[in-house]
């Protein structure tokens, strides 16, 4: 292990946790467990970043005490979860699924493995496209992860949420249900689909709350690192784009913060602890918007196309700017002339929009969405007095434009006062969330 | 965009000159105009004062002498400034500027004050046209000026838009304080402006979706060379569920443990990310009308919150009177805000950039130290412009608007002694959400009509062309009386009190600037004979008996009443119709007031006292029980109408009444000589009271006299209006109803009697 002093630490913590949980927390997910007098004192901390009790001499110090902890892992090994471990986010345009790769399994264990368990592990291990639509973010995937005792590699999916029915056939077919294992879900699609896990494939979904998830899961991650690597970054001299560069940077001590969650619409989230939290305001402005836009203006079909254009486009072809309407800045309001005054403004003459590009559309699409959610998010840090703008979802994919935009805008808009963050594993936090889930709601007797 | 025939872009210099201007109509006066301002944006407005000159009856007196008349009578001339506002499709201008050109012979003026962002487009062309040199001023601060300006002159100016009420709108009574305020005004961008003073504002934000983004967006999606307006209609035939992902496509249902029901979109054009489906433009421009609504109402809700403000007003093209819009924008602030803040739009919201240059410009003549007023008859009124309306409204809706501001003499401010000005409505029935009384009164006004008619011929009896004139006033207010009908809240609040008042200004408008001049110097001369008689019998009753005649008195004065139906068809054929018959006529009893005050309390230290008609009702009814209140020691200021209405007495005529009676009574004398009795003017021309805007010497004269009671007199004072009004002291309301529908609706009969004396709350 490259961190193993870091994986040993989670490994304590892990096991203080588990302990905690077996002894005293009701079924109900973490956000109960944390509430408990309980799993506050140990639990959340524990799962998370209440070093110092890995530092504890008591806990790592005498052989005895030692010899206790073993003991307790292999306890914890009868009431772990089985295998498959899954979480998974069903939303309105993308499902993200994490699913855990153990490394360590034992020769003993590998005869005992049923066939179909098998089969899933390696089919979902070895390739990095499922069918037409699914794929593996290979680059995302975190090594040696040591959870519940067991040590892997955390793989993220996704695959579009249209495709949800041939999933759970999928499901039908392998007889998922055989294994006994619980799938935690979340995201819209937990309620929606439920049903029909149930009729297609004899499957019942352990529906948890998007935002409860998103939270949990980014904490965690955030935690772990991304393979020894900060999962959070932010952009340096964002209000300048020749010396406009990603950093990386730790997201210790995280509170307050304004989460921004962009997929197929926004959520804005103001986020005290872990597990105080309040929903601003959320904005149906989104990714979702954004693409659908660009279908019916470009008649792109996927994500990556619209983007893929929005790259190539100038939006000061479709955009109004200041200067277009006065000549220069309009100085009385201190609106430089460079602004954008009218989004798609240009469009609204018959002659500008016959001659115009579809990667100038794009890009004015990319470019409006963006700024209204800079523009909103900002209004609420100032409203809430948080000066930290965490930015994830899947719209920030392969999305330089928008992060760089959005890095801008909170700075520039801002005065610096307020700073732009962002996450490596941006849209699939739910999905960790649902995961964690998993393990601690199987630690029930 | 009606007549926007070239079918581009806005700027395009294509003009339609087709059209043909209804020149009286439109640019009336405009030979005299002094000044010019003008907004060009997607509709123009263009204003001008012109020094008009008024007709006024001025009266004078003359030396006493048996069988003369007491004062004498005669037209003159009077100059006052009153403020042209023209509104019209960019696509005319080419039009009315050559209009203006030609028919600009008198003006002094060499400079045109302009603004928004044509502006700069057309300065050559105006240039051009106009020989006058284009002097172009911020639009922000003229449309905040603007904004300023209508809110503090023009009552009912802001309301609340309710797509499913029974009237769509609400208006607002205006606060006394206008600021601060939030301005969001919607162009091809957003501005978001605080306001807090006349001088003092800030954009404090902004967005680039906007009405160009619903334009510009729009026009990509539907694939057609579309106007903004087909745009709108097209949004309001559409359903964007089809196109946007609602909360119940994610999650089935609502999502429950935050609120947010099923119904709720959740990615607007969530669902137009396929390729293989087809969209009906309807539903794009509805899914894109609903997406930046709401995205600008939300922006409005953060920055209202975050400077602390619950006034926002809402204006812009994108709003501009389209029913459309500002449904959307208030359905987007009701959710954001939960109800707490009220999205509010301004009648004359078009007008605010061309108002705000022009004040620029006419700074020399200081317009806001005056307090101005609508002139309902030569404005054309709040205009739906829906498309659901009938071709002719859209038509007319389309090419010209029109608003006129007259400067009043005086400026008018609150009465000092109302107990909260922010919550006073001057009038007791809202004509505009009650539809059975507003047909009533419709067809109360429109019976009238010809008695209105021959009266105003008969008072012009040396005029040949009276007639004609008078014909000309029928038909335009029979047009104003129909456009009421349709659309009942074109001037604000439709009240009884608006109808006399426009009315009126019809009546002036055609000349006829005091129909009953005549007949109130009559029966002046009348009942000042019977003075002193009614004075002497009063004096032989016993002082509760005394108390009890004098109200009487005063209400059987108030019984001639020119304004009422039944009066006047009694006093039309029935020229001997007494005083004493009057009383008898009275129904009700009358002793609250005397039990209550004046046995009991001690006697007020000034009485407001707002006078009703001439003839018997000021002269035997009010000028006893004055004189009464003046024997017990009570200061008496008598505030009459500034200018004529119906046959209310006018400040002139009471200064020379009061002197006649002062002539052979000495307890007014003295009392008049002392200056323990006044008289002031209310500032208003109408047979209705608002104690919002009233003269502001009367004002400074209640504070400085300590006034503790104020008494209404008359239907259209004190039960039109004020029936509700609370006062700060002791209050007495005293009518007779003279019309037997209203008497019915307050629950008694005809000549039945008003008497509601009031004593505010103690603190």
């Amino acid at each position: 292990w490259r961190n193993s002093k870091t994986s040993d630490k989670n490994n304590n913590c892990r096991l203080i946790r588990a302990s905690c949980g077996r002894n005293g927390r009701s079924k109900g997910g973490l956000q109960k467990a944390f509430r408990s007098p309980l799993g506050h004192g140990a639990g959340i901390d524990g799962l998370h970043h209440n070093h110092h009790l890995l530092y504890d001499p008591q806990a790592s110090g005498s052989p005895a005490k030692r010899c206790r902890l073993r003991r307790r892992v292999d306890s914890l090994k009868k009431n772990r979860p089985p295998f498959p471990w899954f979480g998974m986010d069903i939303g309105g345009t993308l499902v993200k699924l994490v699913y855990f790769e153990p490394k360590d399994i034992t020769a003993e264990e590998e005869q005992e493995e049923v066939e179909n368990l098998k089969s899933i592990r390696r089919y979902l291990t070895s390739n990095t496209a499922y069918g037409k639509t699914g794929i593996r973010d290979v680059h995302l995937e975190l090594r040696n992860l040591t959870i519940c005792g067991r040590t892997g590699n955390l793989h993220f999916i996704r695959f579009p949420t249209q495709a949800m029915h041939r999933f759970i056939q999928m499901g039908r077919d392998k007889n998922f249900s055989s294994l006994h294992t619980t799938l935690c879900a979340t995201g819209g699609g937990a309620y929606k689909f439920e049903n029909d896990f149930r009729t297609m494939a004899d499957l019942e979904l352990l529906k948890l709350d998007e935002l409860d998830c998103l939270i949990h899961g980014l904490l965690y991650v955030d935690s772990v690192g991304f393979n020894g690597h900060p999962e959070c970054y932010y952009f340096e001299n964002p209000s300048d784009t020749q010396n406009c560069v990603k950093k990386p940077c730790c997201l210790d001590n995280p509170f307050p913060m304004l989460l921004v969650n962009i997929g197929s619409g926004v959520s804005i989230l103001a986020v005290y602890s872990k597990d105080n939290y309040k929903r601003v305001t959320g904005t149906s402005l989104g990714g979702g918007t954004f693409l659908g836009l660009c279908c019916l203006l470009t008649g792109c079909e996927t994500f990556e196309e619209a983007l893929e254009m929005a790259s190539k486009g100038d939006s000061t072809n479709v955009d109004k700017l200041v200067k277009d309407i006065y000549g220069g800045d309009y100085e009385r309001f201190g609106l430089q002339g460079s602004a954008v005054a009218s989004s798609f403004g240009h469009m609204m003459s018959k002659d500008k929009r016959e001659s115009i590009s579809k990667e100038d559309l794009a890009r004015a699409t990319l470019v409006t969405i963006t700024n209204n959610i800079g523009s909103i998010a900002r209004m609420c840090a100032v409203n809430e007095k948080i000066e930290r703008v965490v930015f994830v979802g899947n719209f920030l994919r392969i999305n330089t434009v928008s992060t760089k935009l959005l890095a801008y805008a909170m700075d520039f808009w801002s005065k610096g006062q307020l700073r732009a963050l962002f996450l490596e594993h941006e849209g699939y936090f739910g999905a960790v969330g649902a995961f964690l889930e998993l393990l601690k709601s199987s630690e029930e007797p | 965009m009606a007549g926007h025939s070239s079918g581009t872009n806005r700027g395009s210099h294509s003009m339609d000159k087709s059209i043909t201007l209804p020149p009286d109509e439109i640019f009336r006066n405009l030979e005299n105009a002094k000044r010019f301002a003008i907004d060009i944006g997607i509709r123009i407005p263009l204003i001008y004062t012109w020094f008009r000159l008024r007709h006024v009856v001025t009266i004078s007196m003359l030396q006493e002498a048996d069988g003369d008349p007491l004062y004498e009578i005669s037209v003159q001339e009077e100059i006052t400034a009153r403020l042209h506002f023209i509104k019209f499709e960019n696509a005319y201008i080419e039009t009315c500027l050559d209009f203006i050109k030609d028919h600009l012979v008198n003006t002094e003026t060499k400079v045109i004050k302009a603004t928004g962002g044509g502006a700069y487009k057309f300065k050559d062309l105006i240039e051009k046209k106009l020989k006058l040199k284009v002097d172009k001023e911020d639009e922000m601060s003229c449309l905040i000026k603007g904004c300023n300006f209508v809110l503090r002159n023009i009552p009912h100016e802001a309301f609340v838009y309710a797509k499913h009420a029974d009237s769509e709108f609400r208006f607002q009574t205006t606060h006394p304080d206008i600021f601060p305020y939030l301005l969001v005004n919607i162009g091809s961008g957003v501005s978001i402006v605080k306001v807090e003073s006349e001088d003092q504002f800030e954009r404090i934000g902004g967005s680039s979706i906007g009405g160009g983004t619903f334009w510009g967006l729009g026009a990509l999606l539907t694939k057609t060379k579309v106007k903004f307006d087909e745009l709108l209609q097209l949004a309001s035939k559409g359903q964007h569920t089809s196109v946007d992902m609602l909360v119940k496509d994610i999650y089935g249902g609502a999502y429950g443990s935050l609120g947010l029901t099923g119904d709720l979109i959740a990615s607007s054009f969530g669902k137009s990310a396929t390729a293989d489906k087809e969209f009906s433009k309807e539903d794009m421009a509805k899914s894109l009308l609903h997406m930046i609504s709401n995205d600008i109402g939300q922006l409005a809700c953060l920055y209202a919150r975050l400077h602390n403000l619950n006034r926002v007003y809402f204006g812009g093209f994108f709003i501009r009177g389209h029913p459309v819009t500002m449904h959307t924008i208030t359905y987007s602030i009701n959710f954001f805000t939960k109800g707490e803040v009220q999205a509010l739009f301004l009648r004359h919201e078009g007008y605010l950039g061309a108002i705000g240059a022009f004040l620029k410009g006419a700074e020399e003549d200081n317009p806001n130290q005056y307090s101005w007023g609508e002139n309902y008859a030569g404005s054309s009124g709040l205009m739906s412009v829906s498309p659901d309306l009938n071709p002719m409204q859209r038509a007319r809706s389309g090419t010209f608007d029109m608003l006129e501001m007259d400067r009043l003499e005086r400026q008018l401010v609150n009465l000092p002694l109302l107990q909260d000005p922010s919550s006073y409505i001057p009038d007791t029935m809202d004509l505009t959400e009650d539809a059975l009384a507003r047909e009533y009164w419709l067809y109360c006004f429109e019976e009238a009509l010809d008695g209105v008619v021959k009266r105003a011929i008969a008072s012009q009896p040396d005029m040949p062309e009276a007639a004609e004139r008078a014909e000309k006033f029928r038909q335009k207010y029979r047009h104003k009386l129909q456009t009421l009908r349709n659309q009942p809240f074109a001037y604000g609040s439709l009240t009884v009190r608006s109808l006399l008042d426009t009315r009126e200004h019809c009546l002036n408008e055609f000349n006829f600037p005091d129909p009953y001049s005549k007949i109130k110097q009559k029966e002046n001369d009348v009942a000042l004979r019977y003075y002193l008689k009614v004075v002497k019998s009063l004096e032989e009753l016993s002082w509760e008996q005394r108390q009890f005649a004098l109200v009487r008195g005063l209400l059987a004065g108030n019984v001639f009443d020119w304004g009422a139906k039944a009066i006047s068809d009694v006093l039309e054929s029935d020229p001997e119709f007494g005083f004493e018959e009057a009383k008898r006529q009275l129904q009700g009893n009358t002793e609250t007031f005397y039990t209550q005050t004046i046995r009991g309390g001690p006697p007020h230290t000034c009485a407001l006292f707002f006078v009703d008609n001439s003839g018997i009702d000021i002269i035997l009814g009010v000028f006893p029980f004055v004189r009464e209140l003046l024997g017990r020691g009570t200061q008496v200021v008598l505030a009459s109408n500034s200018g004529p209405a119906l046959n209310d007495v006018t400040n002139g005529e009471l200064q020379i009444l009061t002197e006649r009676i002062a002539a052979m009574d000495p307890v007014i004398h003295s009392a008049f000589k002392e200056d323990r009795l006044t008289l002031v003017q209310s500032g208003s021309s109408s047979p209705c009271l608002d104690l919002s805007r009233l003269d502001k010497v009367l004002a400074t004269v209640v504070r400085e006299r300590q006034t503790d009671l104020v008494i209404i007199e008359g239907m259209g004072r004190a039960i039109h209006t004020n029936y509700y009004a609370m006062l700060s002291c002791e209050s007495l309301k005293l009518a007779v109803i003279k019309n037997s529908w209203l008497a019915e609706r307050l629950g008694g009969k005809i000549f039945s009697v008003v008497f509601k004396y009031e004593v505010p709350p103690k603190h």
